[in-house]
């Protein structure tokens, strides 16, 4: 694991998870995470990502996964076949935001999101001072950033809202502990559980 | 033909998709490794076309294998925790019985008496070979090509009878574009006045057209980038011949009929029409596999971006068939020049990927 909010964030997934769960990592990586809630939750796991190296170090691991785009990839999974569907951050560089939330909710009966937030102070103080946001959390400068969508907290309510998502749990850190004070001013990340 | 070292397994009467019966059959095989006394760590290695039992050197064989750095201690197929199993397919040419064997009713080869087979009946051959081990249920069955389709076969006949199979560059059936460049194989063989209706045993054989078929193979085994990095426009004599029918001009050519020539010392024209034929009649689809039998069977598919004779996007259709079934199915497409023949070529990163997935099979 990568640092001290990513612990937290996997920590915090695999408390929303029930033990032998099954689950389908969205953009899952190397495994980490997947690896993660196998020894924790014992889950029947599944990943999906679009580089080579992150497959081929999955199936090192032992996982099962399958290497394509998350926009081309969702036909290969059957209706209603896991109980959690997690991007965990993924959306924000998902150009079809829409039709995959659509189709995870297809695919399994809760989505488990993880999205950074744009709104955290230092991304505003930036934004005040005339540059775009790059911080300890939002690391990419605008030529290589693969980020495409800057959303907020606010903004992913917002959104559920428009959509009649229930936002069944929400999860906001800061650098080393959850906050819950003004999250959309003091997280850097975010971690929601939402259904239809 | 030349090969030696290899077992005989010989049985009667095998039945065939076409309702013919083979009275006598002979499968060549050969293995590696220690099979466990459980008989629970058996592996089947299945060949690719032109392939036959040589997988890797053994004792009764010590020239390399098609597949030599994959096999052998600490290698993909770890020969210190696996007993991996060879076998030459049927209508080969290479130990088990085909066309070029004795037709016991008349005491001279089949030719073209020999019954037309499908991949079903190759993988109906090795499941008698492998019943005939003890072994009631191999760890895996892996190949490339279309060893990767006997693998697909093995899952669709014999579910309950593998934990998992390997499905490198293959598809779940022949495009009209494979089964053209096969065809114009055969009428290159057919079509040399050497193959005689196939009854050339003894006298001369269509040494041309079957040379010809294989340069047209390894055409499409290479990728334009792999020709380019290889050959690119090089001179054989630094000099154009103006000429035809004396050397060759470009390296290229030189490969090619290289290729060729030395095909057609170990290689049977009439197996070539009969194995291509099994590759063209191929076709399984997602209703052919039965969850039930085994739900358990994992599968791992992995493509080649450059292969264009059977490209990435056949492969990963397959795991995302497997998958809709509800099967454990992971796919991979890995980065590499080689075209199709990289599969036996680009051994570390499979050698990774197979490690992988077989470590939790073996308990």
């Amino acid at each position: 694991m990568k640092n001290k909010i990513e612990q937290l964030a996997y920590k915090t997934i695999a408390s929303i998870i029930f033990d032998g769960a099954k689950v389908l990592d969205l953009g899952c990586g190397a495994g980490d995470l997947l690896d993660y809630l196998c020894t924790h939750k014992n889950i029947n796991g599944q990943g999906l990502d679009i580089s080579q190296d992150a497959i081929s170090n999955c199936i090192q691991k032992g996982l099962s996964v399958f290497h394509s785009d998350i926009e081309n990839g969702l036909d290969a999974y059957p209706d209603q076949s896991f109980d959690f569907v997690i991007l965990f951050n993924s959306l924000q560089e998902i150009k079809n935001v829409d039709s995959i939330i659509e189709q995870c909710f297809r695919i399994g009966k809760k989505l488990i999101v993880g999205v950074p937030n744009f709104g955290q102070l230092h991304s505003r103080l930036k934004l005040l001072f005339g540059y775009s946001p790059v911080t300890k959390h939002l690391p990419y400068t605008w030529f290589n950033s693969p980020n495409i969508r800057f959303l907020t907290i606010k903004d992913f309510y917002v959104y559920c809202a428009m959509r009649r998502y229930k936002i069944l749990d929400a999860f906001f850190f800061a650098l080393d502990k959850p906050v819950n004070f003004l999250p959309n001013l003091f997280a850097y990340t975010s971690v929601f559980v939402i259904s239809k | 033909m030349t090969l030696c070292g290899h077992q005989i397994f010989s049985f009667d009467n095998l039945c065939l998709t076409s309702k013919k019966t083979i009275q006598k059959v002979d499968i060549a095989y050969e293995t590696w490794g220690r099979l466990d006394n459980q008989k629970s760590n058996a592996i089947l290695i299945t060949h690719a076309f032109s392939g036959d039992s040589h997988a890797a050197k053994n004792e009764g064989n010590k020239q390399d294998g098609w597949w030599e750095k994959m096999i052998g201690s600490g290698r993909a197929f770890d020969t210190d925790k696996y007993f991996i199993i060879c076998s030459n397919v049927l209508g080969g040419c290479a130990g088990s019985t085909g066309p070029s064997s004795i037709n016991p009713k008349s005491n001279k080869p089949y030719g073209l008496t020999f019954p037309v087979i499908t991949l079903g009946d190759i993988v109906h051959a090795q499941k008698k070979l492998i019943d005939s081990l003890g072994i009631k249920k191999l760890l895996c069955v892996a190949g490339g090509s279309m060893g990767a389709m006997q693998s697909l076969q093995w899952a669709v006949m014999y579910p309950e009878s593998i934990a998992s199979a390997i499905v490198i560059s293959a598809a779940m059936k022949h495009s009209p574009q494979q089964i053209a460049f096969n065809e114009v194989g055969r009428q290159s063989i057919m079509a040399d006045p050497d193959w005689n209706d196939g009854n050339y045993y003894g006298s001369k054989e269509p040494e041309v057209g079957l040379a010809i078929a294989r340069m047209i193979g390894h055409i499409t085994y290479m990728s334009d980038k792999s020709m380019e990095q290889k050959f690119s426009r090089r001179l054989k004599e630094n000099k154009f011949s103006f000429d035809f029918g004396g050397k060759p001009d470009f390296e290229v050519e030189g490969y090619l009929h290289y290729k060729g020539n030395s095909f057609v010392k170990r290689f049977d024209a009439n197996s070539y029409l009969y194995i291509t034929k099994a590759m063209d009649y191929f076709e399984v689809c997602a209703e052919d596999f039965c969850l039930q039998k085994n739900p358990k069977l994992k599968f791992l598919t992995i493509a080649f971006g450059s292969d264009w004779l059977y490209p990435p996007y056949q492969s990963q259709d397959i795991a995302r068939q497997l998958k809709l079934k509800g099967y454990d199915a992971s796919y991979c497409e890995l980065k590499s020049t080689y075209g199709h023949d990289s599969f036996l070529l680009e051994i570390d990163i499979q050698a990774k990927l197979i490690k992988g997935f077989l470590n939790p099979l073996k308990k």
